[in-house]
């Protein structure tokens, strides 16, 4: 005899920060700014986000030393998880972020570059404070593709081949993106934050093929990232992506789609989620 | 004064700052002679079983023990309800304070582990610290080892059967999940315990 799952999936509110600042932009360029971060994360849990990500997306040291103190102050007032990420490169950077009142820490290029880096954090912290980032970039297409468009490849092709960007999606690698999913589990990541970078920005919906590959190869959970447009995208992404957990950024910042009606579309198609909060 | 134990396991900071903003008076302290004036005793912890060993090397057991024999309420919070029991799978050389019996385990090989989120209290009977709480009401969980069935159990929640997510027995309270983390609910449970 099986009980109903009760445990729910779950919505998250991810917040860009450059220098300070809340930014989105489409494809990882052209910026815009949604306002202090802080008071956003508060707004957000407020109206129901499961979970706060805050990415710093600075490019230089100067630009990111004020990332500690919006942690910091972030913490203070936000009672649900709080995941950051962004320049992590080592133990220290993951402690001092944790420090500041950080729940987890997503990790990205750095443990692209030295996967140990993975283990020595859930090491001391524990696997259940280390998320691994993976921006995806499909290999089987170049532009992004409408639903139908990606079922229809889908379809000829069981396998969805997609490989490892680092920097921001700056620089691909070689690495096959599923194949990273597993190993960054046997290092002792927590949880995997998948990101398509064809879908990022566009609000043409998550990829449900390239999520639900990875949901399946790996025993933790898995937040899909990056194509949200509309309340029925995380639907679509729990179903048949096989998602743990559905970030989006934009469009709750700037008040297109909020979070509530997410969440009652989700209650609405029998998908267990905390709603009302 | 409230103690909430510092043993070098997990994220004191955060539970320290969420019962400060509920009021308490707060301090995070690694020495058993702090443990032993307080009023009101937390132990956190998240990550691995293993690191409760320093409770033992550092006097703080010995100290956590004879305070909670004294009636002072006790909170342990997801690693720390664990230590109530005998011990852990996760770290079998390890003994917890043994107030109840048995052995915390791991979620079978077929679930998603750890089990991360937010999931629902099925609660059972009355319980000083969940007073006040809709049934359902859905709290954050992050763990990956789970205490043994128990009468004790305050409430129940469901990942690949049910397993206790709070416990009570006299002056002694555990939960599982978070409630520094579990938003308006979390907020309300610790004020339930800051008020016994």
């Amino acid at each position: 005899m099986s009980l109903p799952v009760t445990l729910a999936r779950r919505v998250i509110a991810c917040l860009d920060v450059h220098a300070g600042c809340t930014v989105k932009g489409v494809q990882f360029v052209n910026l815009r700014e949604a306002g202090d971060p802080a008071e956003l994360a508060w707004r957000h849990a407020a109206s129901g986000a499961d979970e706060i990500v805050l990415l710093d997306i600075s490019a230089t040291h100067e630009e990111r030393s004020t990332l500690l103190t919006t942690v910091r102050r972030t913490a203070e007032r936000l009672f649900v998880p709080f995941c950051v990420g962004g320049g992590i490169r080592t133990l220290d950077d993951a402690a001092r972020v944790l420090e500041c009142g950080a729940d987890k820490v997503s990790l990205n290029s750095a443990a692209v570059q030295r996967p140990a880096l993975i283990t020595e954090i859930a090491n001391r912290f524990g696997s259940q404070a280390v998320v691994l980032a993976i921006d995806a970039q499909r290999a089987d297409i170049q532009q992004p593709i409408t639903q139908q468009a990606g079922d229809l490849l889908n379809k000829k092709n069981n396998i969805v081949l997609a490989n490892v960007t680092v920097r921001g999606g700056r620089k691909a690698t070689n690495w096959d993106a599923t194949d990273w999913a597993r190993e960054a589990e046997c290092c002792g990541a927590g949880e995997i934050l998948l990101t398509c970078m064809q879908r990022d920005g566009t609000k043409q919906g998550f990829d449900c093929e390239l999520t639900a590959q990875i949901a399946d190869a790996v025993r933790v959970p898995v937040i899909a990232s990056g194509g949200a447009g509309s309340p029925a995208h995380f639907v679509e992404v729990f179903r048949e992506g096989r998602a743990d957990a559905a970030l989006a950024a934009s469009i709750f910042h700037f008040g297109e789609h909020a979070i509530a009606s997410v969440k009652q579309a989700m209650a609405n198609a029998g998908i267990p989620v905390r709603y009302p909060c | 004064m409230v103690a909430i134990v510092d043993y070098g396991a997990g994220n004191v900071t955060s539970v320290a700052k969420t019962l400060r903003f509920c009021g308490a008076d707060a301090q995070v302290t690694n020495r058993p002679e702090d443990v032993l004036v307080a009023s009101k005793i937390v132990l956190p912890g998240v990550g691995h079983f293993s690191s409760t060993q320093r409770l033992q090397e550092s006097g703080l057991r010995d100290a956590i023990l004879a305070r909670a024999a004294k009636e002072v309420p006790f909170l342990g919070i997801c690693v720390g309800m664990q230590w109530m029991f005998g011990g852990s799978s996760e770290a079998p050389d390890v003994p917890g304070a043994g107030w109840l019996p048995g052995r915390c385990e791991r979620f079978p090989a077929d679930a998603k582990c750890p089990h991360v989120g937010w999931n629902r209290l099925q609660l059972q009977g009355e319980s000083p610290l969940l007073e006040g709480l809709p049934q359902g009401t859905f709290v954050y969980f992050t763990h990956s080892y789970f205490v043994p069935s128990t009468p004790a159990a305050s409430a129940l929640t469901n990942y690949q059967g049910l397993f206790p997510a709070a416990i009570n027995q006299g002056n002694l309270y555990g939960v599982q999940f978070h409630p520094e983390k579990s938003g308006d609910a979390g907020l309300h449970i610790l004020r339930n315990f800051l008020r016994l």
